[in-house]
């Protein structure tokens, strides 16, 4: 203290200079129209420069808040999408329209666990019953598949990967329409093979495998990968095609849910038809 | 110094009131303005202490702002020169410091030592007082042009009162 006593009383005169020009100051920002202006003008700049920076940061907390809002917002727009409601051809017939007047309701939901490591791999979601999941449902993210609903809690649902050994999807080729079934072999959790497409389907490395659509758990079209390379199964007549998946499994963390609402229809009418 | 401070008085007023009354009024050329009452500060006494030196020098500026409806503009040109005075004067001064009851006045110290110690101090504070009235350092060739020519206006006020009152110096 008596240090900073002697300081002062050093540089007294520093200190009276820097006092009578703060007063000065003072009065000039405050009572100069032109001064004052300038100041607030410049005060104002730095000012909106720190709050930049500052937004910056948070900006960056705010992220995780952002992307669920985003992935909601995408599961709304695609189930509005044009494409996506029930054409229906009154000219020939009068079909009843489904309940919602949408062929699928996607639902969004966060993963909250997840497996690549093992045979038969489980993706866990945060939507259950009450949001209205049920077994059976289709699960994609937004860059391809990934699973189907295999139990479901009242706040969780059990969802089989596409990397699990036990599950088969009906899937096509974009270009030409051959469709076959999609298994994993356990191995790589980038690929999946892709059987039963007969040998005389044109097929290049690289075209896309989609969804084909006919097992009322997936819409069609829906991205699964690209093909990688083939070999024709001798003996057989049909292909095995490696398909480099599009959904990167490793880092799942937002997916939804795809519920056809006249599902069970279209499967009684078929059990019907497979009974005879 | 105590006997002299009605002459200080009368002096300040003398100065003031030149200043106010009839240089505030000149506008040589729409940007030069003679500033002659830092010619106050400048003749104060070689022994007055720094903290009265920037007081007074605060509250002279802030007389003229008073004046000219500028509050803090002169007042800061006015109390940087009170401060630069202490240093300007050991700048110029002689090596074994002023005789002492000696006076910054040509008078005493000659005429080419008070003509560098006024054209520096005056144009420091014309410079400072520009700077601050433009307020930025956006246009400075023309904040230097403004204090060179200021400087010229009032150094040759500063004579012109000199030569007037040197006279009556003499007779004490």
């Amino acid at each position: 203290m008596r240090n900073i006593i002697r300081f002062i009383i050093k540089y007294n005169i520093v200190f009276l200079f820097l006092f009578f020009e703060t007063i000065s100051f003072a009065l000039l920002v405050n009572y100069n129209q032109y001064h004052k202006e300038v100041f607030a003008n410049s005060s104002s700049t730095i000012v909106a420069g720190i709050m930049k920076i500052s937004g910056n940061f948070s900006d960056y907390f705010r992220l995780k808040k952002a992307n669920e809002e985003l992935s909601r917002e995408n599961a709304l727009l695609r189930t509005q999408l044009e494409s996506n409601r029930l054409t229906i051809d009154t000219t020939l017939t009068e079909v009843p329209d489904s309940l919602s007047g949408y062929s699928y309701i996607y639902r969004q939901a966060k993963v909250v666990n997840n497996s690549v490591n093992k045979l038969q791999n489980y993706i866990t979601i945060n939507k259950g019953e009450k949001h209205g999941i049920k077994p059976g449902m289709g699960v994609i993210t937004a860059r391809g598949l990934a699973g189907v609903v295999r139990h479901t809690s009242a706040n969780y649902a059990t969802v089989i990967s596409i990397l699990n050994t036990k599950l088969k999807v009906s899937a096509k080729l974009r270009e030409t329409n051959h469709f076959g079934s999609l298994e994993w072999d356990g191995k790589s959790p980038e690929y999946v093979y892709l059987n039963d497409i007969p040998s005389h389907a044109p097929i290049h490395v690289g075209d896309a495998v989609v969804t084909s659509g006919f097992s009322a758990i997936f819409p069609d079209n829906i991205l699964i990968g690209v093909i990688e390379g083939y070999k024709l199964n001798e003996g057989e007549g049909f292909y095995v095609i490696k398909v480099k998946l599009s959904t990167d499994f490793r880092n799942l963390t937002y997916v939804e849910v795809v519920e056809k609402p006249d599902k069970e229809e279209q499967l009684e009418l078929e059990n019907m038809t497979y009974d005879d | 110094m105590i006997d002299n401070l009605g002459r200080y008085f009368l002096g300040f007023i003398g100065i003031m009131a030149v200043q106010v009354l009839i240089l505030n009024n000149l506008n040589l050329g729409g940007y030069i303005n003679p500033w002659l009452y830092v010619l106050f500060i400048l003749v104060l006494p070689l022994e007055m202490p720094n903290w009265l030196l920037m007081i007074t020098g605060f509250f002279t500026g802030l007389i003229i702002d008073i004046f000219l409806n500028t509050p803090g503009m002169h007042a800061s040109a006015t109390v940087f020169l009170a401060f630069l005075r202490p240093a300007l004067l050991r700048f110029f001064g002689p090596h074994d410091g002023y005789e002492s009851g000696s006076l910054p006045l040509p008078s005493h110290l000659g005429f080419g030592w008070f003509f560098k110690y006024t054209a520096l101090a005056v144009f420091a504070h014309h410079l400072f007082l520009s700077t601050i009235e433009a307020f930025s350092l956006g246009n400075f060739f023309f904040t230097l042009q403004k204090s060179i020519f200021s400087s010229l206006a009032t150094l040759i006020t500063i004579f012109i009162v000199i030569l007037f009152t040197v006279k009556a110096e003499r007779k004490y």
